[in-house]
């Protein structure tokens, strides 16, 4: 496997070797560094243009020069990595550094989310399959699939950001639009269901009811100026999500999951008054970090409380729960800051950002209030990245899924008498994954790469807005940079998705025996 | 809820034989292209959104003057890019100026007027404008479609059909393209090719987007070229290029099509995207993205400029998307379509008729 594993990276070097050199000598000769200096009537622009050619090394013809540059990047095998000087002689690694995480936290929260949201659709529309849910997904796909990023960026400004801040000026919802809003819902929750006319009506009615009492609450009590979750409601959703999570996980049947899974809902609630003083004296990712594994160790504890056999199910159960009401603490104390966070200076009563990735004028030493501005600065990138990918997923798990339905195994495993939440969740769901994952690494490298109109068009300065400054300023080096970071990525992550499929995948042997 | 409940199938169903014996019955004696030609029309969406695909490109095409060297066919629109006419002031919302005269309402002013879709800062008719986007990315589009279809076909069968140090060195190459970042390298050359024109980014996107389907063929050859009907035609005398293109192509042509019709929806997406970045397509020519890009501050105070392109995107890539789906469903002959109320009641009635 090593053997495999070094020669898979021998040939993945020579290939980023042929493609830079491929990338470097298009772009040295696609344009002229010099250009405007040379027709500049400036005193000094003949200065400055042998101060450059001097510095980048232009005299130098482009075949050439990128052996020069390649002794740089090989520098990386002695520990002395030299990616060469920007224009403005800044090193590129410097520009680099500073970019790489912005992208990556603008990638990773979008990928993870349409990845899970993709799943669940998908999931859903591939055992539904031809129901009105399904041709809906199906159509809402292609819808997604045929929109262009920056049109779609460019409406979310618009409608979720002026307007909405516009909205919270003076909010209250029109009784039409609450109307409006519960039908669509209520039209969703039936058809997610499914089944025949009388049970669409039945779930219909309830979910209209429910959305449009929600709605009118949320008007009632202005609580998108003052939003909150409170203990009571942690409380009801801590334990629905402990039923929901214990019959998809393992089935109701099985009581001691069932019980961890309460009581760990349970725990939520006591933990609600003795969080929120952590959270306000000692604020920080580290003591969430150790509060996520906190609830991962009271999961154990609980699952061994509860049952002396079959023990890593009823964990799970308990974990999930655990960290889905964990998830829903954090969120209520996030909802806090809302108030004080439009209140600040900065923000000025509309929290919405269209562009940037950060308010500079927030000064502040508060881990929410900086927190929650990350967070509303991500929010609209976010979700264009999302509907970019979602349908990509959508379409991949309700093709993986049914694929997987129509085999023998699924067949043997229904006629042994399972019951169909343990043939889809342990025989069906877990084969589905097997391609998905190593599709994920793939898609997760594409996404980079694609970031840069996202970026572009809300100022983002990640890799793409490099690249975009790069190209518009013939920075050869900067560039480079960039190029030779995105290939390495799809290398490695194509690299990746071999190895992990082989892993999951018993049948599936990347080296000849 | 029962959120895993199966759905039970009707009794009459199990009796008829099962769904395979409709879905069997309707295709005997016919050949593939009749089958797909069949399976294709019964796809509705697939059928609308060809049709309306078809009228598109027909109202685009014919709108504006279009040149073939020395013949100039004239357009049935009335303006031109070139042209400035007056801009318009009267009865525009709020104090905006050149606003659409299209107007849909059939008891007021109902139809196109001088300027339906409005006009640009200078005046310029925005209806011709979108036109000639319209066309240009159109244009873009198949050609990239035509261009990496071909390649992707040519070295996804030579390396399938051949195997050995030809596909190691073809699927390196494969390789070695993907690794190249299509938006930054059509970024540099869109800088250049701004002076060049549209058609010259057309066929470098087309070099470069050629990858995925290369891999698709590949696969299909290596399990297709290991069936008996491969051994018959090489006992029968036939070449290796008579095997590969007469024998095993014709059984990828379907995944071939649909892979061309995701390429080209892709196609127009990235076209845009590289216009609306500056590098694609660039002024005096006019694009799609070129005019979103140009007109997304203008969005609050006049949105047509903002939303007659990005219509046109979408109609476009979402037509072609469907069409791929209906042609995936025609050729796959694993699937099978939805058996519907009336087919069973049909099956169930032949069944007691024969019994």
């Amino acid at each position: 496997m090593l053997g495999y594993i070094m020669r898979r990276i021998g040939v993945s070097i020579m290939i980023l070797f042929g493609s830079s050199f491929l990338v470097y000598n298009l772009a040295a000769y696609a344009g002229d560094p010099l250009g405007e200096l040379r027709f500049s009537t400036d005193d000094n622009a003949k200065q400055q243009i042998i101060a450059l050619t001097r510095e980048l090394q232009l005299d130098v013809p482009p075949p050439l020069r990128y052996f020069l540059w390649l002794k740089g990047i090989l520098g990386v095998f002695v520990g002395k990595l030299e990616m060469g000087m920007t224009r403005e002689s800044s090193s590129v690694q410097g520009e680099l550094a500073f970019a790489i995480p912005v992208t990556l936290r603008l990638v990773l929260v979008a990928s993870v989310t349409a990845l899970l949201l993709g799943l669940a659709f998908g999931i859903i529309s591939a055992l539904r399959q031809y129901s009105r849910f399904d041709y809906a997904m199906t159509f809402m796909a292609f819808v997604l699939f045929s929109l262009p990023i920056f049109w779609v960026a460019v409406l979310l400004k618009e409608f979720m950001a002026i307007q909405f801040n516009n909205f919270l000026s003076e909010p209250s919802i029109p009784l039409r639009w609450m109307f409006i809003f519960s039908c669509f819902t209520a039209v969703f929750w039936s058809s997610l269901f499914g089944g025949e006319r009388k049970r669409f009506w039945s779930v219909f009615a309830g979910a209209f009811a429910t959305n449009f009492v929600i709605l009118w609450a949320i008007d009632f009590t202005d609580w998108y100026l003052h939003p909150g979750l409170g203990p009571i409601l942690i409380g009801f959703l801590s334990v629905g999500i402990a039923m929901g999570v214990a019959s998809i996980s393992t089935g109701l049947t099985n009581i001691p999951a069932r019980n961890a899974a309460l009581t760990m809902a349970g725990l939520a609630v006591l933990w609600y008054y003795p969080a929120q003083w952590v959270f306000n004296n000692h604020g920080s990712y580290l003591v969430i970090l150790l509060m996520l594994a906190l609830i991962v160790g009271t999961g154990f504890i609980c699952a061994s409380l509860f049952s002396k056999i079959d023990r890593g199910p009823i964990a799970r159960t308990a974990i999930i729960t655990g960290v889905i009401s964990g998830f829903l603490i954090f969120i209520d104390r996030v909802m806090q800051t809302w108030a004080p966070y439009r209140a600040t200076d900065a923000v000025n009563g509309r929290p919405v950002p269209t562009y940037g990735q950060r308010k500079d004028q927030l000064v502040t030493d508060d881990f929410w209030l900086n927190n929650l501005d990350t967070i509303m600065h991500l929010i609209l990138p976010t979700i264009a990245l999302i509907l970019i990918s979602l349908a990509g997923w959508i379409r991949y798990t309700r093709g993986a899924l049914l694929e997987v339905l129509n085999q023998d195994y699924i067949r043997t495993a229904r006629a042994k008498g399972l019951n169909e939440r343990t043939v889809i969740t342990r025989h069906a769901l877990r084969n589905t994954m097997l391609p998905l994952s190593s599709l994920f690494v793939g898609e997760f490298v594409g996404l980079i790469g694609g970031a840069v109109i996202t970026e572009r068009v809300f100022g983002w300065s990640g890799m793409g807005t490099l690249g975009i400054r790069a190209i518009n300023s013939y920075d050869l080096n900067l560039l480079m940079g960039v190029t030779l970071l995105l290939s390495t990525l799809v290398v490695l992550g194509n690299l990746l998705a071999d190895l992990v499929y082989s892993a999951l995948d018993p049948r599936i042997r990347l080296v000849k025996e | 809820m029962k959120l895993f409940g199966r759905r039970e199938k009707p009794i009459g169903e199990i009796l008829s034989g099962g769904e395979s014996a409709i879905a069997n019955k309707e295709v005997e004696g016919l050949s593939l292209g009749q089958i797909v030609r069949r399976r294709f029309f019964r796809h509705r969406a697939a059928v609308m959104a060809l049709f309306l695909l078809s009228s598109v490109i027909v109202f685009v095409m014919t709108a504006l003057e279009t040149k073939i060297g020395p013949i100039r066919i004239p357009g049935w629109w009335k303006w031109t890019v070139e042209d400035i006419p007056e801009l318009r002031f009267e009865d525009c919302p709020g104090g905006t100026i050149g606003c659409p005269t299209l107007s849909v309402n059939p008891f007021s002013n109902f139809g196109l007027g001088t300027h339906p879709f409005g006009q640009d800062d200078i005046g310029r008719d925005y209806f011709a404008l979108v036109m000639n986007g319209a066309r240009r990315s159109l244009m873009i589009m198949f050609i990239i479609g035509f261009l990496a279809g071909f390649i992707g076909v040519v070295v996804g069968s030579i390396s399938g059909f051949y195997g050995g140090i030809v596909d190691a060195v073809l699927m390196r190459l494969v390789d070695f393209m993907q690794t190249v970042p299509i938006i930054i390298v059509a970024a540099v050359i869109g800088k250049t090719a701004g002076r060049v024109g549209p058609v010259f980014l057309a066929l470098f996107l087309g070099l470069l987007t050629w990858t995925g389907l290369a891999r698709l063929i590949r696969a299909q050859f290596l399990s297709l070229r290991e069936l008996e009907f491969v051994d018959a035609a090489r006992v029968a005398g036939a070449s290796n290029a008579r095997i590969a293109f007469k024998h095993i192509l014709p059984n990828a042509i379907g995944q071939i099509i649909v892979s061309v019709t995701l390429i080209m929806a892709g196609a127009i997406l990235t076209e845009t995207a590289l216009s609306y970045l500056g590098f694609g397509v660039v002024a005096p020519d006019v694009s799609l993205g070129l005019l979103i890009s140009e007109f997304q501050t203008s969005f609050t105070t006049r949105p047509w400029l903002f939303w007659w392109p990005g219509f046109f995107i979408i109609t476009i890539a979402l037509c072609v998307n469907f069409i791929g789906d209906g042609l995936r469903d025609a050729f796959d002959p694993r699937q099978r379509r939805r058996i519907s109320k009336k087919d069973r009641l049909k099956a169930k009635i032949e069944v007691k008729a024969g019994a």
